[in-house]
């Protein structure tokens, strides 16, 4: 495994600006999600900072790995990152959820340097990146697919077609992050529709599987390094996350799936994630 | 028509290494020779449409054409967000064979009457929307489509018109029958009834046009409104639902551009779900789509 020195400081500072720009669109926007984005903001700055291949001035070079937010209401996020390494101008950020803008609530491509894949709708990410996966494989092309899906998503039965599919033609270029924050739009995840023992689930159906601290940036990097081409089966990395993470009276609290910070609110969260270390 | 699918697709392959074809589990004794040359563009994804349909739309847009199969409702209803969100929104190269248009699995019941299909995937942005009536038009088409980078439907029906015609323009009509008292327009397999509607009337020196529409998306709109100036009415057959179909189509044409036929009558099945079983044949003539019933139509709009 490959040890690298990771530059904690950096990540933080880069998490911290993420946060604080996907704080003000949803605010501006009076949108959702925002602890839904939040619970994967590490998980998206170690794959941007460290992972991914990609040119920002080629959003569609041949060799970049492919990234697909499955989880489409966390677009917020992407957009966020996207616009950090300089895919697009920060300042298109503003526009988000506005009259007549493209960045949708929910991930959408067109128009926007460096979306892989519109989604929103939950359980259709994972397909799309066995159908990558699979042609890169039959191209002789050497990047990887990275999906990252929500714990919630994982009830959807065509999430399991998929898990099922990737097995069987060991895709072991594609990568499956699963935000495991544990709350979905009502109740937490276990009081819907049990997932647990969900790591056993994905073993039993092929997969290689690795739990994580989701926010520990030398966890998930470890993770991402890990060298799954040496092994058939397609990598899931279960990155056990806090949903809302970052601020303190949103974390792990189910109002914040849908609710906007508004006034007092907005400026409590953003004082708590400017003071964060 | 199944056969002389897999026929050209195998023709088709043979120059093109990109093509692939997803099957959900369905195409016993009709893939084997095609897996058999091509192993490496051909997968059973088993009885999974929804995946199929994003498997194959993640294959499109790293440039391959991928061909989705499966029967009657599976390809198209079962995965149709799959088909409007991942496929149509992207514009991916894909398209989706239905084995079983309308009434083709008639035994096997409701589930298996693909008799909605043309009506919804019409209503999504991005498509091609195409219904062989003969084994020409189904050669013809997978090579077209094959080459139509969008997303493309491709209904293939159990009867088709024996009659071919002698050259195929993609989304041109073709004129089996000329006359001037009505005309016929029908489109799949159906279009035999048409045919055999026509010559009966013939006996009553009763002539009509009769004009095949293999595809209702694009539509030949040239060959309608010259159906609407030159003949006394029009008809429309189709083993669908009347609400959205090529009935629909057709209508919808017509108003807009102000070519009102002189009477106008959409055959098909009205709003109902098809609820007995039986042979196509059968089918046909219990929901009034056969040549007797067509017959009866044109004579009672003529009068």
């Amino acid at each position: 495994m490959n040890k690298k020195q990771l530059d904690i400081k950096r990540l933080i500072n880069i998490s911290k600006s993420i946060r604080l720009n996907v704080l003000d669109m949803v605010n501006k926007g009076n949108s959702s999600h925002i602890a839904s984005v939040f619970s994967m903001i590490e998980i998206l700055v170690i794959l941007y900072e460290y992972v991914l291949k990609f040119k920002p001035s080629d959003p569609n070079w041949n060799e970049r790995d492919r990234l697909i937010l499955s989880k489409g209401h966390a677009g917020a996020g992407i957009y966020a990152i996207l616009a950090e390494y300089h895919f697009f101008d920060k300042k298109m950020l503003n526009s988000h959820y506005q009259d007549g803008s493209l960045l949708s609530g929910h991930v959408s491509h067109i128009g926007i340097p460096g979306v892989e894949i519109s989604t929103g709708s939950l359980g259709h990410g994972l397909s799309i990146g066995c159908g990558m996966a699979l042609a890169a494989k039959t191209n002789n092309q050497s990047h990887r697919v990275y999906v990252i899906l929500s714990d919630g998503e994982c009830n959807e039965g065509s999430v399991w077609e998929s898990i099922m599919f990737a097995n069987h033609h060991g895709l072991n270029n594609l990568t499956v992050i699963i935000d495991r924050n544990k709350l979905q739009s009502i109740k937490n995840t276990e009081d819907t529709l049990k997932l647990e023992p969900f790591d056993k689930k994905w073993k039993s159906f092929g997969w290689n599987v690795i739990n994580i601290n989701g926010h520990d940036y030398q966890e998930i990097f470890d993770s991402l390094n890990n060298k799954n081409e040496l092994n058939s089966s397609p990598l899931c990395i279960i990155a056990n996350t806090i949903k809302g993470k970052g601020v303190s009276f949103m974390e792990n609290n189910i109002l914040w799936h849908y609710r906007s910070p508004q006034n007092k609110e907005y400026d409590e969260a953003k004082k708590e994630l400017l003071n964060e270390r | 028509m199944r056969d002389s699918f897999v026929e050209s697709l195998i023709d088709i392959a043979k120059k093109d290494f990109n093509i692939v074809l997803l099957t959900a589990d369905l195409g016993f004794g009709v893939f084997e020779k095609f897996e058999e040359k091509y192993k490496d563009q051909y997968f059973n994804v088993g009885v999974a449409e929804q995946n199929m349909t994003g498997v194959a739309v993640g294959m499109a847009l790293e440039g391959k054409k991928v061909f989705t199969y499966s029967i009657a409702n599976f390809p198209t209803l079962r995965c149709l967000e799959q088909i409007r969100n991942d496929a149509c929104y992207h514009n991916a190269n894909i398209t989706i064979i239905s084995s079983g248009g309308g009434f083709s699995y008639g035994p096997l019941g409701m589930s298996h009457h693909a008799t909605e299909d043309l009506s919804i995937l019409r209503s999504l942005p991005n498509t091609t929307i195409t219904t062989p009536c003969t084994e020409l038009d189904v050669k013809m088409l997978t090579k077209e489509l094959s080459k139509i980078s969008n997303v493309c439907y491709l209904r293939l029906d159990k009867s088709y018109c024996k009659e071919t015609q002698s050259n195929f323009t993609f989304g041109k009509a073709y004129r089996f029958r000329d006359g001037k008292d009505f005309t016929l327009a029908a489109c799949g397999g159906v279009l035999e009834e048409a045919i055999l509607a026509a010559d009966l009337l013939k006996k009553d020196s009763i002539n009509v046009r009769v004009s095949g529409f293999h595809s209702i998306k694009p539509l030949d709109k040239k060959e309608i409104f010259d159906s609407s100036e030159n003949t006394g009415g029009l008809i429309t057959i189709e083993e669908n639902n009347i609400l959205g179909g090529f009935g629909s189509a057709v209508s919808e044409v017509c108003m807009i551009e102000g070519k009102i036929p002189r009477k106008f009558q959409m055959m098909g099945l009205n709003d109902e779900f098809s609820s007995i079983v039986g042979s196509q044949k059968y089918l046909r003539k219990h929901y009034k789509l056969d040549a007797a019933s067509i017959v009866k139509k044109v004579k009672s709009l003529l009068n």
